[in-house]
């Protein structure tokens, strides 16, 4: 019987929408492995509310560790209780989201535990027993299948691409504690400074309108917003090289090559044109809708759905229809 | 009386030392350029790099930016780039040496994307060289992989922060900010310390005529990297699917509400 240790990540007291990807993703695997699926979550004072809901998906056992100190992603602290689990808890598998907080504490408890990472993996596949690793390489323009010789073995997954399943388990929620002193964590976070508002970031949401050039000016985004607020909470923005080097939009924001890779369930490309570098960050996500006035344009060649136009009058009538069909459906 | 005087003189002397001099070592690597097509290898497990231009990973130049700007506002100090790859990658320490780099290393060894594996051949190195800062790319523009950086703090017990846009060095401490949902973060860690770079406030020059000649005489030593055995193991390379371009839905505005309607019914995304 092995144990797979998932990671999930919290915000203001609830689960964020990756944990009930990565524990699905894990119970996959655990039926395979005839394995079993414990949860570690870190969080603040408050705990988080729907925890036990990760039961439903393969979660045997939930560790909520609640301590200020957890409230939000510490580098240091966080490595430090997951390493201490890991070692404590005998798991052969190790899996969070490769969310900014995974992506940066994944190879933190990897080396710690003296093994690999297989970063922002899109499918795990059990073959002979052995765990093997679909991730994309060259921004997407490959994928490379991976083994890890080495236990455990560490992955981080890629949001949006692992479907949530129903698999019920005990589920049982326990209370766990830090024992640790944060006194003793070199790095401290002495500041934040708000922006931008709270909307997903591009990598996690689950649907991205994405904005390049065409758009004219940083003052028509405002069309773009409307269009995401439309499209509700899980909907983030994202932008091409081009607006970004324009200084239209922060950095964080960028869709490619040298930006972000995304896999969102459903892209809107709004005024790009479809740079081999820009497609190269958006050719994962679930479906893809341009906007374009050009017909020739290359994002067509990758859209499953296009609209040639004017985007200061399509998007819009886009947003219009959206929030049309939402309030019929509500 | 006299030895609290010294002793005054003697800190005071330090911290001016400590701000006048700084040693930075960045990590750079050698990597496909963005525009290339890829294609595999008759191995099935590698890049086909037949007409493969390949150049210093994109972020891996802010950080050179960045180390340089560094050096230059302590007044005095040095910038070593280390690379770990084959005898191609001198290339690449070259173009940050004809940015102003003051030295260079290639560890020569294979390229792996066991990504523990090559911060262990890093930190060996950068170990003996005891720099105040180490800098990195956030991700290198190959196998994405985004975890050398945090890796190698591991392996030389620095503290680490990743994704960094600015950073200052104050008082041997180095204060970093970096984007995150909803905002800016601003971290504080003690130097040593390992940063990794994204793009931000370091736009990096571009080599001057000067710049590439005098890197011709600055010191590039090659010895053999410490590198482990790989133990991510890549079994197959492969392309991705193609997405068959889709449909045009229609032209103007007019279209949207057919494209609403197949958004809801065909693709079930809505
Ligand atoms: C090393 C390197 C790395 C790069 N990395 C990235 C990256 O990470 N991400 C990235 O995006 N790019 C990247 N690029 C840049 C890339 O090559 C393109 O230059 C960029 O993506 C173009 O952005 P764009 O589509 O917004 O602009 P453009 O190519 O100018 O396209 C604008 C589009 O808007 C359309 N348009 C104009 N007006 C309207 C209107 N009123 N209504 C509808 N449509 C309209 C036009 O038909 C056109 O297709 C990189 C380039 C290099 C060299
Ligand atoms: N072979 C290498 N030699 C030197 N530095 C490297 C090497 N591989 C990765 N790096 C550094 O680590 C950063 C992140 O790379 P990666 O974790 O592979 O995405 C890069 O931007 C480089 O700064």
């Amino acid at each position: 019987m092995g144990k797979i240790l998932v990671v999930v990540e919290q915000r203001e007291g609830r689960l964020r929408g990756t944990a009930a990807e990565v524990v699905s993703a894990a119970s996959e695997l655990a039926v395979a492995r005839k394995a079993t699926v414990e949860v570690l979550l870190p969080t603040g004072p408050g705990g988080v509310s729907d925890a036990e809901a990760l039961g439903a998906h393969g979660a045997e056992v939930i560790e909520v560790v609640s301590d200020p100190a957890l409230a939000t992603y510490h580098p240091d602290g966080f490595a430090r209780l997951v390493e201490r689990r890991v070692r404590s808890g005998g798991y052969d598998v190790v899996l969070m989201a490769a969310t900014a907080q995974g992506k940066d504490l994944g190879p933190r408890v990897a080396a710690l535990l003296d093994v690999p990472l297989a970063q922002d993996v899109t499918a795990i596949e059990s073959v002979d027993g052995e765990v093997e690793f679909l991730r994309p390489v060259y921004a997407g323009k490959a994928i490379a299948r991976v083994a890890i010789d080495a236990d455990p073995k560490v992955a981080t997954l890629r949001p949006n691409v692992f479907q949530p399943a129903s698999r019920p388990a005990a589920g049982g929620v326990v209370e766990g504690a830090l024992d640790d002193d944060s006194d003793g964590w070199p790095t401290r976070v002495v500041g934040f400074e708000e922006s931008g508002g709270d909307i997903p970031d591009v990598a996690e949401a689950g649907v991205v309108v994405s904005g390049g050039r065409g758009l004219k000016g940083p003052e028509h985004w405002e069309i773009l917003e409307e269009l995401r607020s439309a499209l509700g909470e899980e909907a983030g923005l994202g932008a091409s090289r081009a607006v970004v080097d324009a200084g239209w939009r922060p950095h964080s924001e960028q869709v490619g090559q040298t930006g972000k890779t995304v896999s969102p369930r459903l892209y809107f490309a709004i005024g790009i044109s479809g740079a081999i570098q820009h497609l190269a960050g958006m050719r994962t996500a679930g479906t893809i809708v341009a906007v374009n006035k050009d017909p020739d344009a290359p994002i067509f060649k990758v859209a499953d759905y296009g609209i040639v136009g004017d985007l200061f009058e399509v998007v819009p009538r886009l947003t219009e229809e959206i929030r049309a069909l939402r309030e019929r459906s509500a | 009386m006299d030895d609290g005087a010294d002793w005054y003189i003697e800190v005071a002397y330090l911290e001016w030392e400590r701000r006048c001099y700084v040693e930075i070592v960045v990590c750079v690597k050698r990597v496909p350029d963005t525009e290339t097509r890829v294609r595999i290898d008759r191995d099935g497990k590698t890049l086909d790099a037949s007409g493969v231009k390949y150049v210093m990973s994109p972020y891996d130049e802010f950080a050179v930016e960045a180390a340089l700007r560094k050096r230059d506002e302590a007044g005095e100090g040095e910038v070593t780039v280390v690379t770990v790859g084959g005898a191609d990658s001198a290339e690449t320490l070259r173009t940050a040496l004809a940015m102003g780099a003051d030295r260079a290393i290639l560890l020569e060894g294979e390229v792996t994307q066991d990504g523990l594996a090559t911060a262990r051949a890093l930190a060996d190195e950068i170990g003996k060289l005891a720099p105040d800062l180490v800098l990195l790319g956030v991700m290198a523009a190959d196998h994405d992989q985004q975890q050398v950086g945090p890796m190698l703090a591991v392996v030389l017990d620095h503290p680490c922060v990743t994704g960094v846009s600015s950073f200052d060095l104050v008082d041997g401490r180095a204060v970093c900010r970096r984007g995150v949902e909803g905002g800016t973060e601003t971290l504080e860690l003690p130097l040593p310390s390992v940063i990794t770079i994204t793009k931000g406030e370091y736009e990096p020059r571009y080599a001057s005529l000067k710049g590439i000649m005098a890197a011709k005489r600055k010191p590039l030593e090659t010895k053999a990297a410490a590198l482990p055995d790989p133990r991510l193991r890549v079994m197959t390379l492969e392309l991705p699917p193609e997405r068959t371009g889709g449909r045009i839905v229609g032209e103007g505005p007019g279209a949207a509400a057919d494209l609403v309607r197949l958004l809801r019914e065909e693709a079930n995304v809505i």
